[in-house]
Parts: structure tokens; C-alpha cells; sequence
């Protein structure tokens, strides 16, 4: 905890800035999780601008509370993949489908564009692609309500 | 108020316009219909209550010019907000809450949009301070280009004091084509067919079985007669029983000029069944198979017209099977289960026809439990087939397995994985166990089932026939009759139940055809071509920009390449050299701005002329099955073979060639097989030169051999550069040691160009990488430039 030996800030331009040790500054520089799915808290990368990496975090609970906030308030905007609460309708079983679904996020819809573009992680996790480009996370099949679980079964 | 406009003035006038607030005329703008914003808006009360919660807040001189909704918050839930532009101030509301916050116009306000993951964002600064950001997914993207562009263009026009003097076509937000006035949608970007498919998609068909019609029309009069036929011999049984079995069994004598006759009559309306019923099957089966031909034939020359993009999104497994088995099983429905329905329907009705004819209230009993099993039979069915699916599915899973390892066979033993991939191969095995224990659970006692709702059916005609019988309504011979008749068709019931699922299976193969043959390449032939004669060679790149899904590959780039120019593309891996290059060819289009050629933009030239034009090298030269001397006329079928030797020569491949067994008629397999990485690279590079390309482009063409034949293909190549206008590509940077000019790309923008020495002198993004090469540091370039140094020293020279 003690080890950290560089600061972050966040400027007018609501980027963030990177202060090494050094001296060095970079502007607009991005935290990305290294493992989004399986391990989000552990591996986080700061990545300059041009897209080298400054600095690898192993875990966001060894930063200071400061720091760790802004990484997890700029990760939050950039970060989007909802997770699929409830699946309330879907439009056919044969793809193109159109779901109504609910996330963690708010209720929306999805567009699968093929069967393929639902990815099995793990038994039960899912990762669906919409056609927009949109992921979206079933993280536990078995959580979700039978309604939700039948209509997901005909298209695995 | 005039503040919230309906969208009625779609088209823009070209008159100047002075005063300020009139611009709203000029800019033609988006002009607030607030049903019609987003796509995935779809109540209507959102927008009437967007309505009036701006009402109260503009004031009557305002005019609005843009809006945006967005569906993002800030956390990126999914919340509704509006960006409004107006000619005094951008405006942003939030829903449900209707929180208001404006920022008036002024020089120092900037609107910048990027994306990343799907996400777009718009945000508005202030001289360097960030005022506001929206967030949208990327299925609002286009709507929030337009959107910045018209701010850009408001702010312009308010700046400047003037109005924008000349109208300019509204352009497609995605593409930049100019819009057909009054058309929110772009011919060039096609709009995705979403529709489920169902059944009626069959009847699509019809547009391949209209050449047959006659032939059809034959079969079908020959089934009618052939059915027939088979009805005959119940029918007989009746005198048969009534007239001579019953009268000899009370004493009688047999008829035996009866006999005779019915016996005959048993016989040849069983031969006149067999030769009808051939001739039947036999028309129909040979039509259903040209129509399947056909289906085929035109579903791959579409498929071979479709956009690069295309094929980059689909699985070549998967588009072979479509292709292929897709369009077999059409034709198999069509010859077989169409065919048996059909004849089944007819049967049906015509043995209703003839039961009633014989008597009335048996016919009744005997045909009303029918509706009753077909149902039972049908739901059972259907139980099963969503099993099926899933059968089908996790069958995929085990061959996706082999595809997966056998190819990569030396990976998992030289990793020693067997172990695992037997396991997994086991599991996903296992996984099919377990689906197809449950499948036939139901499926087992399927067939007992049909057999016993048929037993059951025809208990109920025995039962109520033994009645009538011994109430004397009919005649034994008439109820052997209806058991002959019913039993038949009972039989037939599990087949007919099966045409459901088989017309919905047949229905999504054909749907899935239908999707190959419905799409629009995404790269069009032009509506109105034009012909350039001869080409000089002069590209122009303008404000190009290409995304890929959700990823922008190319921004904004420019570049123009003189006629003869040899331009040597460098960058690391990944920063869009290759891309740059599919947009060259035309394999794309550029998402945003223009790309021309001798001044005429490449999307108004007919597709194969232009790549006439265009020669071109790649990394892995594909040879493709047959001779030489084929592979090298591959682009000119009707090359002399003196020709073919010379652009042999040329290439440097000559000699090798003629080393060979065979010469130039030696086969080469798919890939090339027993051909080295530079002789089948020189044959490519021989197959460009023949079609005497005024633009040649070098994809990595050294890459992939080593240092001493790298020297030789550097030979060929040397060839075939001269004169042409040339775009190379290098990781290498001692193969561009030719190139008059170099262009540094990094992440999908150009970062520096100029020649070597310029470059190295400029010590910025090409001088790393020199230096990288040089130094033999791995850096970002991958894993090619093993032999850097001597390449190096090579290019220093």
C-alpha cells in the first residue's frame, strides 16, 4: 500500500493524469480491468494515451481510498456490459431474435444476430453479443426465474 | 410558439439567407420530430412529455435545429436524456426527472464524440473544460454523428456571423453519400433483415420451381391418378366379401366369372398404381433436384459477389453448409416429404369421399376420432422437437471439438494436452449422453403411442361396425371396406404429423439461404457507373474513416499517392496497414469519406474493372488446385502461355518452375502443398504481373520467408513495382528501401510521412521503429522481424 509512488488526478478536461515518480506526467490516461469477467478486481492497467502501460495494479484494494475511487468511477463510465436479470420476451426462436430483457441497468432490448454470438464462459455464465455490439453478462443461469431460463434454453 | 417544429421542411433551399434567425432554414437540420429520434424509442409518451417539458423552457424567438436522445446516464444505466441544439444554446434534459441544463452558444464550446466497447460518447468542453458528457450505445452512433456535425455547422454559421452560403446535400451520417431527399435511410448501408423466419418462407421457392411449372403440373395430375389407383383395391374387397365369400359361406357356389373379374380388377389397379406412382415419383424427384441445382448454383454466385465483410463475420463452416446441405434438404423436402403430404392430403379426402359415398354415419364414426389423434400425435411432436434441437446442438459441440483439435494436433502434443482434450472431448460427449437419455425417454414411447391411438381408432370403427352389422345397416363386405380403407390411413398419420416440424426445419434452411441471397453486398456495384478508359493511378484518400463493429479502425485519414508512387506503408501490428488496404481494393467501404481514384471516387466504378486496375500480393499467396500455369493466368484466363513465361521470368520464377517434374503443368494443391513459402509467393507475384496492374499492392509479401529468399522475391518484386503506383506494405522496413515516400500509421491514423531520411532525421515515430529493428529489440513490431539486423545494415546502405 505504501509502495504506490505515482498519483492520479483528475483534470479540467475530466481526464485523467498520471504523475510518476519521475516526474513524468500523461494526460488521458485509462484504467482497463485485465480480467472484466473472471477477476475484475484483481489486474488493473493504466495505459497512457498511446496505449503503453504505465503502470499494473495487481489489486484496486491495495490503492490508496482515493485513487481507487477514481479508477472505479472512470472504470464505471467506461465499462458497459449489463447484466441479464430476466428475459421477458424474445421476438422468435430462430435468429435474428429481438429480446426484451431486464439488466442490472435498466430494462432494454437485444438484438441476437446468430446463435454463435452467445458465448458460454463457464456452465453458467453466459456472455451474449448483441448486434449493436453490446455485451451482455448472464453470469448464473440458475439464478435467473424459469420463465427467463426456458426461453434462454431453446437457443443453447 | 413556434419552437418544437414538426419536420416538414426536408429538403433546403439555396437561397442566402441574412439574418440569424433564419438559419434554422439553411442548416438543415434534424428538426426536432420527437417520435422518429431513436430507433429504440418506440412510446410515444417519452416524446410528448420531452415536448412539453421543452415548451415551458424555450423561448419564442428560439429555433430548434438539432436533438439527440440518448439512453445512457451517466453510470450507464439505461436512462433516457435529449441533447437539443437550438440557435442560441444546447440544452440537456434527463428523464423521467426532466432536469434541465443549458450552455449557450459560444466560439470557445466544442463537441467531441468517441466510443469505445460499444459505447459512444458525446461531450461538450468548454476551452479545455469538460461541461457535460451523454452516453449512448453504438446503436445510436449514427444519429449522434449527424448530431455533432450539426452542431459544428451551427456554431460555424453563428461564429462566422453568416449564414452557411451554400446548402449542402444531407449526407448518410455513416457513409457520407449524399441522401435521396426526404429518405432518413441510406441505399448504401444496408438495413439488416430482422424478421424471424417462418414458414411462408417457402413459398419463396416458388421462384425456383417456376421454370418447372409444366413439369410440376404433370406430377401432380399423375399423383391424383396414382392415388387413385391404390384407393381401388379396398373397394373391390367389398363385392368381393359381399357377392361371393358371405353367399358360398351360406351355401352357394362361387361365381367364378366374378371371381375372375375381380381378382383382375385387384391386379391391374395394382399395376396401374406401380406404373403411375413411378412415373410420379420419378418427375417430381428429378424437378425437385434441378431445383435444388439451381437453389444452389445462384445461392454461391451471390455468395461469391458478397462484400469481404461478409465472409470476415461468417464461419466457412457454416457457409458451406448452407450452401450445401441446406439446399438439400429443401430438395429433399420438396421430393419426399412435400410428396408423401401431399399424396396423404389426397388420399384423405378422397377416401372421404368414397366412405360417405358408401354409407354415411360409419364414415362419421370413422373419421371423427382423425382430428383428434392428429392433434395428440402433432403435440407429442412437438415435445420432441425442441429436443431435438438440442440434440442437434450439443452434436455441434462435439464436431466443433474435433475441428478445433485436429488442426492443432502439434499444439496439443507438443504441450502434451491429450490428456485434457480427451477430457473435454469426453465431457462434451458425455454432455450428449445426456441430452439424447432424455430425448429418448419420450422419444420410445412415441411410436408405441401412435400405434396405440390407432388401435384405439380402430376399435371404435369395429365396434360400431359389429353394431351396425348386427343391426343390419350394413353388409360385412362394407365394414372389411372401411377397415381396409381406415387402416391405411391410419399408418399414414405418424408421417403426416411429421410435416409440421420437417416444413419448420425445411423453412429456417431455406430462410437461412434466403439471408445469403436477400443481402445486399455491402460493398454495391454502383447505380450509375462510370468507366475510366485508361488509368493513371492517382489515389486519393480523403477524410477516410472505416469501423469495424464497434471498433473505428481508420480515422480520419488523407493521403493522395501520385501516379507511380511507391509508397511504403509501416506501423506496428494492428494499426490498420492492412485495413487501409482492403479499402484500397474495394473489399470495403470506407464508413466515413471517400477514397478516389484519378479523381473519380472507386464507389461509381463497376467493381470488377476497377480491380482490373489493381494487383495484389499477399502475406500467404493462395494457389488454389491445378498447374502452374493456371494458378499464374488465375486473373487472365486467356493468357498465351508465351505470356505466362514471361511473367514468370519477371517474377524469378522461371527457372524453379521449370525444375519441376512437370514444368508449368505441375499440380499444385490448395495451399500450394510441396511448393516452398518464396517459390509459391513468386508464383503470386507472377499472377499480378500478368494482369499488368496500374496499381499494385504488397500485403506483407516477404514476410512470411526467410532473409535469402526474401532477397530473391525482393528481385521479382523490383519487377513488378516499376511503373506502377505502388502501396506496400512492410514490416520489414529494408523492403521499403525502394519506396519514394513512407507513411507511418499508428492505431488507424497517419502519424508521420516522408522519406527515410526525412523520417530518421525527424527522430519520431518512424525512427523508434527503425531503431527498434535495428536494434534487434522486440519491441512492438511481432514476432517477423526476427532478422532485423542484417535488414538494418541493408537499408542503411
Amino acid at each position: 500500500m505504501n509502495d504506490q509512488d505515482f498519483a492520479l488526478t483528475r483534470n479540467a478536461a475530466g481526464r485523467i493524469v498520471f504523475t510518476g515518480k519521475e516526474g513524468d506526467v500523461h494526460e488521458g490516461v485509462v484504467p482497463v480491468r485485465a480480467f472484466p469477467i473472471s477477476a475484475p478486481q484483481e489486474g488493473v492497467s493504466l495505459l497512457g494515451e498511446d496505449g503503453h502501460e504505465l503502470r499494473w495494479i495487481s489489486r484496486l484494494s491495495d490503492l490508496p481510498e482515493a485513487m481507487r475511487a477514481l479508477i472505479e468511477t472512470e472504470l464505471a463510465q467506461r465499462e458497459f456490459m449489463p447484466e441479464i436479470t430476466r428475459i421477458r420476451q424474445v421476438s422468435s426462436f430462430a435468429t435474428p431474435s429481438k429480446w426484451q430483457i431486464s439488466t442490472d441497468r435498466g430494462d432494454t432490448e437485444l438484438l441476437l444476430k446468430a446463435e454463435d454470438h452467445i458465448r458460454r464462459l463457464t456452465n453458467s455464465t453466459l456472455l451474449i453479443t448483441d448486434g449493436y455490439g453490446v455485451s451482455f453478462l448472464i453470469r448464473d443461469i440458475g439464478a435467473m426465474d424459469h420463465h427467463s431460463r426456458k426461453l434462454l434454453d431453446r437457443f443453447l | 410558439m413556434g419552437a418544437v417544429q414538426p419536420r416538414t421542411r426536408k429538403g433546403f433551399s439555396l437561397q442566402r439567407v441574412g439574418s440569424l434567425s433564419n438559419m434554422a432554414s439553411v442548416v438543415n437540420s434534424h428538426l426536432v420530430n420527437l417520435h422518429t429520434i431513436s430507433p429504440l424509442s418506440s412510446d410515444k409518451q417519452v416524446s410528448d412529455a420531452w415536448h412539453k417539458a421543452l415548451q415551458a423552457r424555450l423561448s419564442a424567438r428560439e429555433k430548434i435545429h438539432a436533438s439527440l436522445e440518448t439512453n445512457l446516464d451517466e453510470q450507464l444505466n439505461y436512462a433516457k436524456r435529449l441533447i437539443l441544439l437550438t440557435n442560441q444554446r444546447l440544452i440537456g434534459l434527463t428523464w423521467p426527472a426532466l432536469e434541465f441544463c443549458e450552455y449557450p452558444l459560444g466560439e470557445d464550446l466544442a463537441l467531441h464524440q468517441r466510443d469505445h466497447a460499444g459505447i459512444g460518447c458525446i461531450e461538450l468542453f468548454a476551452a479545455g473544460t469538460r461541461l457535460a458528457w451523454w452516453r449512448y450505445t453504438m446503436a445510436h452512433d449514427p444519429e449522434a454523428t449527424r448530431f455533432v456535425r450539426q452542431f459544428e455547422q451551427v456554431l460555424g454559421g453563428l461564429l462566422s456571423g453568416q449564414p452557411i452560403v451554400e446548402a449542402q446535400p444531407v449526407l448518410c451520417p455513416q457513409c457520407l453519400m449524399p441522401l435521396v431527399p426526404g429518405q432518413d435511410e441510406c441505399a448504401y448501408c444496408d438495413v439488416e433483415t430482422e424478421a424471424p423466419p417462418s414458414s411462408w418462407v417457402l413459398l419463396r421457392l416458388w421462384r425456383f420451381a417456376k421454370p418447372y411449372r409444366w413439369q410440376l403440373l404433370a406430377g401432380f395430375l399423375l399423383m391424383l391418378a396414382s392415388t387413385a389407383a391404390t384407393l381401388v383395391p379396398p373397394y373391390l374387397t367389398m363385392p368381393l366379401m359381399d357377392k361371393v365369400l358371405i353367399p358360398y359361406e351360406n351355401g352357394s357356389p362361387i361365381n367364378t366369372d366374378m371371381v375372375t373379374l375381380l381378382l383382375g380388377g385387384l391386379f391391374g389397379s395394382a399395376l396401374l398404381a406401380w406404373g403411375l406412382g413411378w412415373a410420379r415419383t420419378y418427375i417430381l424427384a428429378l424437378v425437385s433436384e434441378r431445383i435444388g441445382t439451381d437453389l444452389r448454383t445462384i445461392t454461391y454466385d451471390h455468395l461469391l459477389h458478397l462484400s469481404l465483410e461478409y465472409f470476415g463475420g461468417k464461419r466457412t463452416g457454416d457457409l458451406m453448409a448452407r450452401v450445401g446441405s441446406e439446399s438439400d434438404r429443401i430438395c429433399l423436402f420438396l421430393s419426399l416429404h412435400l410428396l408423401d403430404f401431399a399424396t396423404d392430403v389426397l388420399m384423405i379426402a378422397m377416401t372421404t369421399a368414397i366412405l360417405i359415398s358408401i354409407d354415411p354415419w360409419l364414415a362419421l364414426v370413422t373419421l371423427l376420432p382423425l382430428p383428434l389423434i392428429v392433434w395428440m400425435i402433432h403435440s407429442v411432436r412437438q415435445k420432441l422437437s425442441t429436443g431435438f434441437e438440442k440434440v442437434d446442438r450439443v452434436w455441434s459441440q462435439v464436431s466443433n471439438i474435433l475441428a478445433d483439435t485436429i488442426p492443432g494436433i502439434r499444439v496439443v502434443k507438443a504441450f502434451a494436452q491429450e490428456k485434457r482434450e480427451s477430457a473435454r472431448f469426453r465431457q462434451v460427449n458425455q454432455n450428449n449422453l445426456a441430452v439424447n437419455d432424455r430425448i429418448n425417454k419420450i422419444w420410445s414411447l412415441f411410436s408405441p403411442s401412435v400405434t396405440l391411438l390407432t388401435e384405439i381408432g380402430l376399435l371404435v370403427v369395429w365396434a360400431f361396425g359389429i353394431w351396425q352389422v348386427t343391426h343390419n345397416k350394413i353388409s360385412v363386405g362394407v365394414l372389411t371396406a372401411f377397415l381396409a380403407y381406415i387402416s391405411r390411413f391410419y399408418t399414414r398419420l405418424d408421417s403426416m404429423s411429421r410435416i409440421v416440424s420437417v416444413t419448420q426445419k425445411t423453412a429456417s434452411g431455406a430462410k437461412r439461404i434466403f439471408d445469403i441471397l436477400d443481402r445486399v453486398s455491402s460493398v454495391p456495384e454502383p447505380v450509375r457507373p462510370q468507366h475510366l478508359d485508361s488509368i493513371i493511378g492517382r489515389i486519393e484518400i480523403r477524410e477516410a474513416g472505416f469501423r469495424y463493429g464497434n471498433r473505428a479502425i481508420i480515422k480520419d485519414m488523407n493521403l493522395v499517392i501520385e501516379p507511380g508512387e511507391m509508397i511504403g506503408l509501416v506501423g506496428h501490428s494492428g494499426s490498420g496497414k492492412s485495413t487501409l488496404v482492403n479499402l484500397m481494393c474495394r473489399f470495403y467501404d470506407v464508413s466515413e469519406g471517400s477514397i478516389s481514384i484519378d479523381g473519380v471516387n472507386i464507389r461509381s466504378l463497376p467493381i470488377a474493372e476497377y480491380r482490373h486496375n489493381i494487383g495484389l500480393v499477399l502475406q500467404e499467396p493462395f494457389l488454389f488446385f491445378g498447374s502452374i500455369a493456371e494458378n499464374i493466368a488465375y486473373g487472365k484466363p486467356h493468357a498465351t502461355l508465351a505470356e505466362i513465361v514471361a511473367a514468370a521470368r519477371a517474377a524469378h520464377a522461371h527457372e524453379f518452375i521449370l525444375r519441376l517434374p512437370h514444368g508449368y503443368d505441375s499440380l499444385v494443391g490448395e495451399r500450394g502443398q510441396g511448393l516452398s513459402g518464396g517459390e509459391r509467393q513468386r508464383i503470386s507475384i507472377a499472377r499480378a504481373l500478368l494482369i499488368d496492374p496500374r496499381i499494385l499492392i504488397l500485403d506483407e509479401a516477404t514476410a512470411s520467408v526467410d532473409t535469402e529468399t526474401e532477397k530473391e522475391i525482393q528481385k521479382a518484386l523490383d519487377n513488378l513495382v516499376r511503373g506502377r503506383t505502388t502501396i506496400a506494405i512492410a514490416h520489414r522496413l529494408s523492403t521499403l528501401h525502394k519506396a519514394n515516400r513512407l507513411v507511418v500509421m499508428d492505431r488507424g491514423e497517419i502519424v508521420e510521412t516522408g522519406s527515410h531520411d526525412e523520417l530518421m532525421q525527424r527522430e519520431g515515430a518512424y525512427f523508434r521503429l527503425y531503431q527498434a529493428q535495428a536494434r534487434n529489440v522486440d519491441t512492438d513490431l511481432d514476432d517477423q522481424s526476427i532478422s532485423a539486423p542484417e535488414n538494418g545494415k541493408e537499408s542503411a546502405e
